[in-house]
């Protein structure tokens, strides 16, 4: 009797994927056509998470510039008289005395309503306010001057306004310059701000120096919102103090809120993908794994010859398994590939149309590849388990 | 001496009781070139798998190289087949594509050799099947006669203990045939020890050994003397 053991010889990796790719090969057509369900499904779920997931870094890079670091004081509901309450004149400089508040700016409400002439009747507000606002007040916002200046000490003093970024666009004006009546007088337009996201209601507000709204509109100077700039570690010690600063009296009267909360709920509503079109996207990828299961069904039974030619030549039923599972994950996963490149490439044309940065959560493109080796090993399986069991006989036989 | 194949009373039974084999003796010898011939339907591609290991018998002990093929796991066999035995069909089955080189060194996949070695080994086969400057080409630009000696390197190339070949002219037209039953001659006289299968008289006649079957059964096991082929003698161990 023979020594030899009849061991059969191994298949290295590298033969494995050449054995496995070798039916792809040969029918490139067919690789691309039932590959491509799996890109479909791989791409839409990529797209989904990808476009929310820029939409959510453009808003948490929004908050980084803007800061969350502004708080903002508004007078409350009196609680004896049940009117508006008045803040303190004097509030906007003891809240600047809090350690850790480096800027303070106020504005207050005035009567006269802006328009652009006399044509225009006094109750068309276009939804637009007019403020007195304090010098300091672009800084603790972080604003900016999108053209002309800001007010100052010198131009505060004459009827001169400058208008948040909505203000100018529903007054149509543009330039610096023109004029816009406020009350019974003309204004001259002396600057335009860019947009402010935390303060919104400064985006529709026509702003006018402290002194000139007492001189030429009747400002009572008393303030209707403060906002309050401070380091980022006292945020909470001074949002402590702030009412009772702003109002020793009645601190009941004060109301305070964090203008930047809204952008995180916001960011945070914006991460969360749209999950109808997510199982969109996973009925593609299902629909997908059908298509490769018949792709490999079909290849088993065109490849019979082949089959019982390798069982000539020598390899086990476990080579024929792993031969044709190697050949379903081959395929699935080339049509995964293509599907993250293409989800990839949507999210990227959609955050660059839209402004924002180009994210592609990792765990996105690693759990649309889990899925698409699942499904090409649960595809391939049967139809190798098939291959392996062919008898080579029968493999052989000519027709 | 030594016996390569060694079968004792076998016996086939298909699903559905058609018996194509009944009690076949048959012992082949290291070195050995034979026909097997017989009608159509007389049960020799039935023979050639068993003897090739791809099927088992119903009744009767089949011995391969000294395994006794009974005792083999599936696994075990499909070793027995990677290490021990050539197989030729009469349709080629080389897989379309790819070079002649490379459907070569495929007869040696499953032998545990690096690649390197499989892809050296097999441009050594088809320098030796006279395909030396057809390495490159595929299958589709071979002729049938060019194919089937590729098929034949392949079924070399791992040095086997027996080639089997079934019908190996079967698809081929005379010259060719004759060009690949030369190759098989020149091979034997190499040392391969060499089993074709046919139905043509006068392929077998030209072999140094016949063993003729008809319903399953060996009737007749004779050993031609003439033509020897130079180089020496062919051994002829046939029963009668
Ligand atoms: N898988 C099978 N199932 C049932 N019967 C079979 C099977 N394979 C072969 N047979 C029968 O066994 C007998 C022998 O068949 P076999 O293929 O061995 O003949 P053969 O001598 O090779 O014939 P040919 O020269 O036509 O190839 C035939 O009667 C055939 O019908
Ligand atoms: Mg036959």
């Amino acid at each position: 009797m023979p020594r030899d053991r009849l061991t059969p010889a191994r298949l290295g990796p590298r033969d494995v994927v050449h054995v496995g790719s070798a039916g792809l090969r040969s029918r490139p057509m067919r690789v691309v056509l039932s590959a491509l369900g799996i890109a479909i499904g791989i791409a839409t779920m990529i797209a989904v998470v990808g476009i929310s997931a820029s939409s959510k870094a453009q808003l948490l890079q929004q908050l980084d510039t803007l800061g969350t670091n502004m708080l903002k004081v508004a007078p409350g509901q009196d609680m004896f008289s049940g009117e508006k309450a008045k803040l303190p004149k004097e509030a906007p400089g003891m809240i600047g005395r809090i350690p850790g508040v480096e800027d303070v700016g106020a504005v207050g409400d005035v009567k006269p309503t802006v328009r652009r002439s006399e044509k225009i009747p006094k109750s068309d507000t276009s939804g637009l306010s007019v403020k007195a606002a304090s010098e300091s007040l672009l800084k603790a916002l972080r604003g900016t001057v999108r053209a002309g200046t800001w007010l100052n000490d010198a131009n505060g003093r004459y009827p001169s306004v400058v208008l948040g970024s909505v203000a100018a666009e529903r007054l149509g004006i543009t330039v610096p310059g023109q004029q816009v009546l406020i009350g019974k007088q003309y204004f001259t337009v002396i600057g335009i701000l860019d947009p402010l996201p935390l303060a919104p209601e400064i985006e529709r507000a026509a702003l006018v120096g402290w002194q000139a709204a007492g001189t030429h509109l009747d400002f009572d100077g008393h303030p209707t919102q403060i906002y309050e700039r401070s380091t980022d570690t006292s945020v909470e010690s001074v949002h402590k103090l702030l009412a009772r600063t702003t109002d020793p009296q009645n601190p009941q009267n004060v109301e305070i809120s964090n203008p930047s909360a809204t952008l995180q709920a916001k960011a945070a509503t914006e991460g969360a993908f749209d999950s109808l079109l997510l199982g969109l996207g996973g009925v593609a990828l299902l629909v997908g794994g059908v298509g490769v299961a018949n792709t490999m069904i079909i290849s088993v039974l065109e490849r019979r010859h082949e089959i019982g030619l390798r069982r000539s030549l020598g390899a086990t039923r476990g080579q024929i398994r792993i031969q044709f599972v190697t050949e379903s994950l081959l395929l699935s996963g080339l049509g995964g590939l293509a599907g993250v490149v293409l989800g990839a490439a949507a999210t990227y044309v959609f955050a660059a149309s839209g402004g924002m940065p180009w994210a592609i959560p990792p765990w996105a493109v690693g759990g649309g590849f889990a899925a698409t080796l699942l499904i090409g090993s649960v595809a391939g399986l049967y139809p190798a388990v098939r291959a392996a069991r062919l008898p080579p006989t029968l493999a052989l036989q000519a027709g | 001496m030594t016996t390569v194949v060694e079968l004792n009373q076998v016996t086939k039974e298909y699903p559905g009781g058609v018996a194509a084999l009944r009690g076949v003796d048959l012992h082949i010898e290291r070195g050995e070139l034979l026909a097997i011939v017989g009608p159509s339907g007389s049960g020799k591609s039935t023979l050639l798998h068993i003897v090739g290991t791809l099927d088992r018998p119903t009744a009767g002990t089949v011995a391969l190289a000294g395994h006794d093929v009974a005792a083999l796991s599936d696994r075990r066999l499909s070793a027995l087949r990677a290490r021990h035995i050539g197989f030729v069909f009469q349709s080629f089955h080389l897989v379309a594509g790819v070079s002649a080189r490379d459907n070569v060194a495929e007869g040696l996949l499953y032998s545990g050799l690096a690649r390197a070695e499989r892809r050296r080994r097999a441009a050594t086969a088809l320098e030796r099947v006279g395909l030396g400057d057809r390495m490159h080409h595929r299958p589709h630009e071979l002729s049938g006669g060019q194919r089937q000696r590729v098929a034949i390197a392949r079924a070399v190339v791992g040095e086997p203990d027996l080639l089997l070949a079934d019908e190996p002219t079967g698809a081929l037209d005379s010259a060719s045939g004759e060009a690949v039953m030369q190759l098989l001659h020149d091979l034997n006289g190499d040392g391969a020890t060499i089993a074709v299968i046919t139905h043509d008289g006068g392929i077998a006649g030209a072999l140094p050994r016949q063993v003729r079957i008809r319903d399953g059964q060996v009737v007749e096991d004779t050993c031609t003397r003439a033509p020897l082929p130079a180089g020496g003698e062919v051994p002829c161990h046939a029963t009668d």
